[in-house]
């Protein structure tokens, strides 16, 4: 079970990274949970600056870039 | 959800608009001359390249470089500097501006730069800049952009100042910064591709200001500017005295009393002629380096960019600029001019509070600005309601509260709302 973090204020960039978190974790069939971190606190705790960012299982993966699948897909496997 | 509210609201008013009321019949006129002036005169030679640029610079600059000078160990006049400017680099989204001011705020260089960078952060984009120096004077335009950079040192280090002994300990989580990617080639041609582009928009954006020498039937002769010009006469702002009138005035003459108009060759004019061919060269050097020096994902990914802004920006102008069209006909004009109309510490006050509290979306605060300037508006005024309007929202304002508390937001509102007005005044007294 892979906990999938996108932090973001909802601007179309993290939501274009949250489909692609989503589509890479189909794809490898694993159990995933996705949630969408939109309050700015939180994000400092993550210690992010630039949106949109991407953790997986608490650990800040992607900051101030949009992943492609195939580069998520390497960080979930 | 969205979408279907745009949809609704458009239902509806085509549903109720009294097209028979002759005011709403003039007002859907202006809506659509504006939308063809801006069509005809902005789109091409403005909104077109500038999309690119804004493009460009998303894909081609990394906001980790920025992110970098403004960490937790930066150098605190050069973080100063980089937030003021950094605008710049973030292009026109700016929905990634708030968390990175929190971020500077509690994780990096601290309450200054992190004041800086949010007063600049909207403020200056290319597209925003080049824009409001077409569509509203070049005076305005420069004085947004110097405004916009100036003010975010001062009011970052104001900020600093008053605060100065409450700046509390930095957040436990050390900011995450990404390992910085190798560049795959060196700034220097970075910074050159993107000066191409930026001349080339200076370039086809060069404005005639219609300079003329005039002879009349009558053998006068005397030097004015061409305000515009119809079937049979020409409107002139003097440049010397004539007759009773004197200079700055403004004439109407009927093209029948006018013996020949002559274009003063100032090197302004000079280089309007030959504008599209400097363009042009600018542009072919645009397409050499991109060809040369770049890997096809990225001109791939940087199109990518530039259709992206074009779908969040576009509508949002021609929308916003129908509206404003329409709207401005329904106002009368003496109650925008009463407000604002002059340059007094009244007026560039109303226009700054309203600024700051009003949310523009991005790019519309020009047609805005536009439409009251036709209504009356002073100069001064309106570069008071351009300084502190993309920087400042209620919207906005309310997440700034939640990251730096009520003391520091109010201190910084008024500081926006206090300077602005000062410049304001200072620049109408100046331009206006």
């Amino acid at each position: 079970m892979k906990k999938i973090q996108i932090l973001g204020t909802g601007c179309p960039k993290c939501n274009k990274l949250a489909e692609n978190a989503e589509a890479a974790a189909r794809e490898l069939a694993i159990e995933y949970q996705l949630e969408k971190v939109t309050d700015i606190n939180e994000m400092m705790k993550f210690g992010v600056m630039v949106t949109p960012a991407l953790a997986i299982d608490g650990q800040v993966k992607v900051t101030g870039k949009v992943a492609d699948v195939g580069d998520i897909k390497k960080m979930l496997a | 959800m969205k979408i279907f509210g745009a949809l609704a609201t458009i239902f509806i008013v085509a549903y109720v608009l009294p097209l028979g009321n002759p005011k709403v019949q003039a007002a859907v006129q202006e809506a659509f001359r504006l939308l063809q002036w801006y069509a005809r005169n902005h789109t091409l030679a403005c909104v077109v390249p500038a999309l690119f640029i804004a493009g460009a610079i998303v894909t081609f600059l990394s906001k980790d470089s920025v992110v970098r000078y403004l960490g937790p160990t930066a150098n605190v006049p050069l973080a100063y500097a980089v937030a003021s400017v950094a605008g710049c680099v973030l292009a026109v989204c700016s929905c990634s501006v708030l968390p990175m001011f929190a971020g500077i705020y509690s994780l990096g260089a601290g309450l200054g730069p992190a004041t800086a960078f949010l007063y600049s952060g909207p403020g200056i984009n290319v597209l925003a800049i080049f824009l409001s120096a077409r569509v509203l004077g070049f005076e305005i335009g420069a004085g947004r952009f110097i405004g916009a950079v100036v003010f975010s040192v001062v009011i970052g280090l104001l900020m600093a100042l008053v605060f100065r002994s409450g700046e509390r300990a930095k957040a436990a989580a050390a900011a995450q910064m990404p390992e910085p990617e190798k560049p795959r080639r060196s700034i220097g041609k970075t910074a050159l591709f993107l000066a191409s582009m930026i001349l080339f928009l200076v370039f086809s954006d060069w404005y005639n200001p219609g300079n003329v020498v005039v002879k009349t039937t009558d053998g006068r002769q005397f030097e004015a500017v061409t305000i515009h010009e119809t079937k049979d006469a020409i409107r002139f702002q003097l440049e010397e005295d004539l007759g009773e009138n004197r200079t700055g005035d403004k004439v109407t003459l009927r093209k029948s009393d006018l013996a020949d108009v002559q274009e003063r060759k100032t090197w302004v004019i000079r280089l309007h002629h030959i504008r599209w061919y400097l363009a042009g060269l600018c542009a072919l050097a645009v397409f050499i380096m991109a060809w040369r020096w770049y890997e096809r994902d990225e001109i791939r990914e940087w199109m990518h960019n530039t259709w992206e802004f074009a779908k969040l920006l576009v509508p949002l102008l021609f929308g916003g600029v129908f509206v404003v069209g329409f709207v401005s006909m329904l106002l009368p004009e003496k109650q925008v001019a009463q407000y604002v109309g002059d340059n007094a510490l009244g007026s560039n006050l109303v226009a700054s509070v309203i600024g700051a509290f009003w949310y523009f979306a991005t790019l519309t605060e020009i047609p805005i600005t536009q439409a009251l300037m036709k209504l009356g508006m002073h100069k001064g005024p309106v570069l008071a309601l351009l300084l502190a309007g993309p920087a400042l929202s209620l919207p906005n304002i309310l997440v700034i509260r939640k990251v730096m508390g009520n003391a520091k937001t109010i201190v910084f509102i008024a500081l926006v709302v206090v300077m602005s007005t000062i410049v304001g005044m200072l620049f109408g007294a100046i331009w206006g």
